[in-house]
């Protein structure tokens, strides 16, 4: 009982892990959850950087797991959300210093005061990878709609397959819909249909996403942002609400009828 | 605008744009991913599924089809062999020398007949398809992906 464990995973680096972790995380304490989020990618430490807690390190989750301290120790608090906490990754060493019995323990020390766990996970197939799946209830897969981060996704989901934290849930971000719209991009559908996963999340490409990581203040935050909003979106179906995807690709209402006549598709 | 024009005249960008290329190379490139057997590997089995058959029936072996394919995230092999008729009956002088009752007046016990019984069927170099070029399944991206024609 207590938390649900939330793995964030890709294969692919770059595609948006850690922003989706960091924007889960918020959202999920926006709505009134008790939240830890995990950063399992050490020797990479990010999550504190996209999150703007990265000045108030003192320990991280190594030195959790080698005993120099303990877990609330590591735990920080955010400042805007007393209920959401970050455990920041290690710096100076590297995936070596974990191992998925350690990920096991320590995220059950912290289930029963939490209601979700968030892990990032680093991009890869190895053992960082296989730290930060281990404790997880469910595994959603993030992927940019591009061949190289469809096939890596396709590869993890093999994995968790055979590792029986199959079958997780896709994440679609950085979806253009113009350029979906002019066939010079995999569309949600496309992608679906050649992984054969549900998507829980399609977060359009947005210029605020960077503007939120150059600050430290994630993108959900941002109200006028499609890409926050589509976070805010994600974070009510982890919770088990069923939020319809919105339109991404809106014709005006007169084309849209055209289109219809002429068996045209329907944008988004 | 442009969109409006091109679906008032039925054409449909997302299926010629690259979006529809990266779905195609996609589709193919995660079908081996998955079954995770290298080209050689893949036609190394499908000569050996034709070998068996052809064991027992004449395949007609230019309408042969031996395709993976996507079922959900499982693969499947998808083979179409048409077949004359079976080899017993077409082949049946060839394999007279095979020894049976026929032979009872050999010099061997039953034992050592029923022993040499099985040596026929089993010879790999026995492979009827042995110079069969024209007919060779070839395993490259068309054939693999698409259904018969």
């Amino acid at each position: 009982m207590g938390a649900k464990v939330i793995t964030i995973t890709s294969g692919k680096g770059g595609v948006g892990k850690t922003t989706t972790t960091a924007n889960l995380g918020v959202a999920l304490a926006r709505l009134g959850k008790r939240v830890t989020v995990i950063d399992a990618d050490i020797g990479l430490r990010n999550l504190d950087v996209v999150m703007g807690l990265e000045n108030r390190i003192v320990y991280d989750i190594v030195d959790v797991i080698e005993g120099r301290a303990k877990v609330h120790q590591a735990m920080i608090k955010h400042k805007q959300f007393p209920n959401l906490y970050l455990i920041p990754a290690a710096q100076t060493r590297d995936k070596t210093a974990l191992n998925p019995e350690d990920m096991v323990r320590l995220v059950d020390q912290l289930r029963v005061d939490f209601d979700y766990i968030v892990i990032d996970s680093p991009a890869g197939i190895e053992g960082g990878y296989r730290n930060a799946v281990a404790p997880a209830d469910e595994v959603l897969i993030v992927t940019n709609p591009e061949v190289s981060a469809v096939r890596d996704a396709d590869r993890i989901i093999g994995l968790l397959e055979a590792e029986n934290k199959g079958p997780g849930r896709l994440v679609l971000n950085r979806l253009n819909p113009a350029m979906v719209r002019k066939g010079e991009m995999l569309s949600d559908e496309d992608v679906v249909d050649i992984l054969r996963l549900q998507i829980i999340g399609i977060i359009p490409e947005d210029e605020n996403v960077i503007p939120a990581s150059n600050s430290g203040i994630p993108v959900i935050l941002n109200d006028t942002s499609r890409a926050g909003k589509a976070f805010h979106h994600l974070a009510l179906r982890v919770t088990g609400e069923d939020v319809p995807f919105m339109k991404l690709d809106e014709p005006p209402t007169l084309m849209r009828r055209f289109a219809r006549l002429f068996g045209g598709r329907n944008g988004g | 605008m442009a969109n409006f024009f091109d679906r008032m005249l039925g054409r449909n960008n997302r299926n010629s744009g690259s979006g529809a290329k990266a779905k195609d190379r996609l589709k193919f490139v995660l079908l081996h991913d998955r079954i995770d057997l290298p080209p050689e590997k893949l036609a190394e089995m499908k000569e050996e599924i034709l070998a068996v058959i052809s064991k027992y029936v004449h395949i007609q072996r230019d309408r042969v089809d031996i395709a993976l394919e996507q079922r959900e995230r499982a693969s499947q092999i998808v083979a179409q062999i048409p077949f004359e008729k079976s080899t017993e009956d077409a082949e049946k002088p060839a394999d007279d020398v095979t020894p049976d009752e026929s032979h009872a007046d050999a010099p061997q016990s039953p034992q050592a007949a029923s022993a040499t019984n099985q040596n026929p069927t089993t010879p790999p170099e026995a492979s009827p398809m042995d110079g069969d070029d024209d007919a060779r399944i070839d395993i490259d991206d068309e054939s693999v992906d698409r259904d018969i024609q």
